[in-house]
């Protein structure tokens, strides 16, 4: 993907604690706009703490912070709308509808003609059959659609995605894989366990350890799959 | 406003579906009344008992409501979803307070009818309804906050009645105060009424900006 000069996301020396147990450590690094960001590691390495970073919903215990120019935390409430997150939980309310539900977040985002994007959107991701049907009977494949349709409702610059195959078929798959690709303008910030995938997709590896440090960070290019895998059982990249 | 407008008509549409909070403020009013009914052994109450009664119940009764006002926030990740969009923190606090006011007043719609059915009573009911209505804010805005605060804790429902109670004193003696003298003996006096009501729009106030200043840091984690 072709990036511009401005980084989109900017990390130095980011550290995060739970109770004096730190949960990612010392991570620095540069995603430019329109890049795509992959972070690989085992189980427990904080992968889904560092995109909770990134989306304004954690602060950093140390380090500096940076994400489509502003500096998180302080500024996180310039680029809140910018982002789109889909993370382990759909963020969708079990006693209204897929509808009702991406109706509540256009109008948080305050989305122009959003009866027209929401149409759009649960055609793309094959959901639109069972838009009027409540949250709380879906499966959880339906659920994690509909959650793709609420994090990309809003047209975000940055879209951080935790495993966004998690629960899809083969053919579902394919079908996401469609909406949450590169696209003009838009930097993207990918969990996988998917070693193979998340490397192809990559123009910057973020590879963690299962303690929380850095085990690689750098272009795409500089590490390879084997090398991807082997952190997974505790090696680190040169 | 949209996103004030926006998290009002979510949360009155679950209710409506899901009648979780207000028929369970409504039974538990009229369950307690009719426990006070026989307790007491008294077909009628006036003054400072009337008013204790009535207040107290509704105000017990109101903590339902409030342990639940946030349950769906945390539980469904409707926190994150409002904290992920481009509004102000304040947006949640305005649209749960208003959430709480409604639901109170829905539940003196059945409370105080059914007070006057018990207990006697219902001249000075008009009056009390705006007493009521000035309590309904100043409970509804401490509720949200004390409910922000204790609904990460596992222990929420006992923290929120135990941080609450403590710091509505002060409102259910102005609220006593004003009621007091309305379900008096030999009907309704309207002494003192200005001096309570005025005691109780401050309170609501204080905590409507204490709010309005704090909420955002609330939010954050």
């Amino acid at each position: 993907m072709e990036a511009s000069a401005q980084p989109a996301i900017s990390l130095r020396d980011v550290r995060r604690d739970y109770r004096d147990f730190p949960v990612i450590r010392d991570v620095t690094l540069d995603v430019a706009a329109g890049q795509t960001l992959s972070v690989l590691g085992p189980n427990g390495a904080g992968k889904s703490t560092l995109l909770r970073i990134l989306a304004t919903l954690l602060r950093p215990t140390a380090g500096q912070v940076e994400v489509l120019g502003s500096a998180l935390p302080n500024q996180a409430w310039k680029v809140r709308g910018r982002i789109g997150y889909l993370g382990h939980e759909p963020l969708l309310y079990r006693e209204l509808t897929i509808r009702e539900n991406l109706e509540f977040n256009a109008r948080l985002h305050g989305v122009e003609d959003p009866a027209g994007r929401i149409a759009e959107l649960v055609e793309r991701a094959g959901i639109a059959r069972r838009a009027d049907e409540y949250v709380r009977n879906l499966s959880a494949g339906m659920l994690q659609r509909a959650a793709i349709c609420r994090a990309l409702l809003h047209d975000p610059e940055l879209l951080l995605l935790d495993e966004p195959r998690s629960h899809l078929d083969v053919a579902a798959a394919g079908e996401v894989e469609e909406m949450l690709g590169p696209a003009p303008g838009r930097t993207r910030v990918l969990i996988t366990h998917d070693v193979e995938q998340g490397l192809e997709a990559a123009d910057v590896v973020l590879a963690l350890a299962a303690d929380g440090a850095v085990a690689y960070s750098g272009p795409a290019g500089g590490i390879s799959s084997a090398e991807a895998r082997a952190v997974y059982g505790g090696g680190v990249v040169r | 406003m949209r996103a004030f407008r926006a998290i009002l008509a979510k949360d009155l549409r679950t209710e409506l579906r899901t009648l979780e909070s207000v028929p369970a403020m409504a039974l538990f009013a009229v369950t307690t009344f009719v426990l006070f009914r026989f307790g007491l052994d008294r077909k009628e109450l006036e003054g400072s008992l009337a008013a204790g009664v009535l207040l107290a119940t509704v105000l017990f009764a109101s903590l339902l409501a409030i342990n639940r006002v946030f349950v769906a926030e945390r539980e469904q990740g409707g926190f994150d979803a409002i904290r992920l969009a481009p509004v102000d923190g304040t947006a949640l606090f305005a649209a749960k307070v208003t959430v709480l006011v409604i639901y109170l007043t829905a539940l003196e719609l059945v409370a105080v009818p059914m007070f006057a059915f018990f207990f006697g009573g219902t001249e000075g009911m008009f009056v009390l309804v705006g007493v009521l209505l000035l309590a309904n804010v100043g409970v509804a805005t401490l509720g949200t906050i004390v409910s922000s605060i204790a609904v990460n804790s596992r222990a929420r429902d006992l923290i929120a009645p135990l941080l609450l109670l403590p710091l509505l004193i002060p409102l259910m003696i102005a609220a006593a105060g004003a009621a007091e003298p309305l379900l008096a003996e030999g009907g309704p006096s309207y002494d003192d009424l200005g001096k309570w009501t005025a005691v109780l729009a401050l309170y609501d106030l204080v905590f409507i900006a204490l709010g309005y200043a704090v909420y955002d840091f609330l939010l954050e984690d």
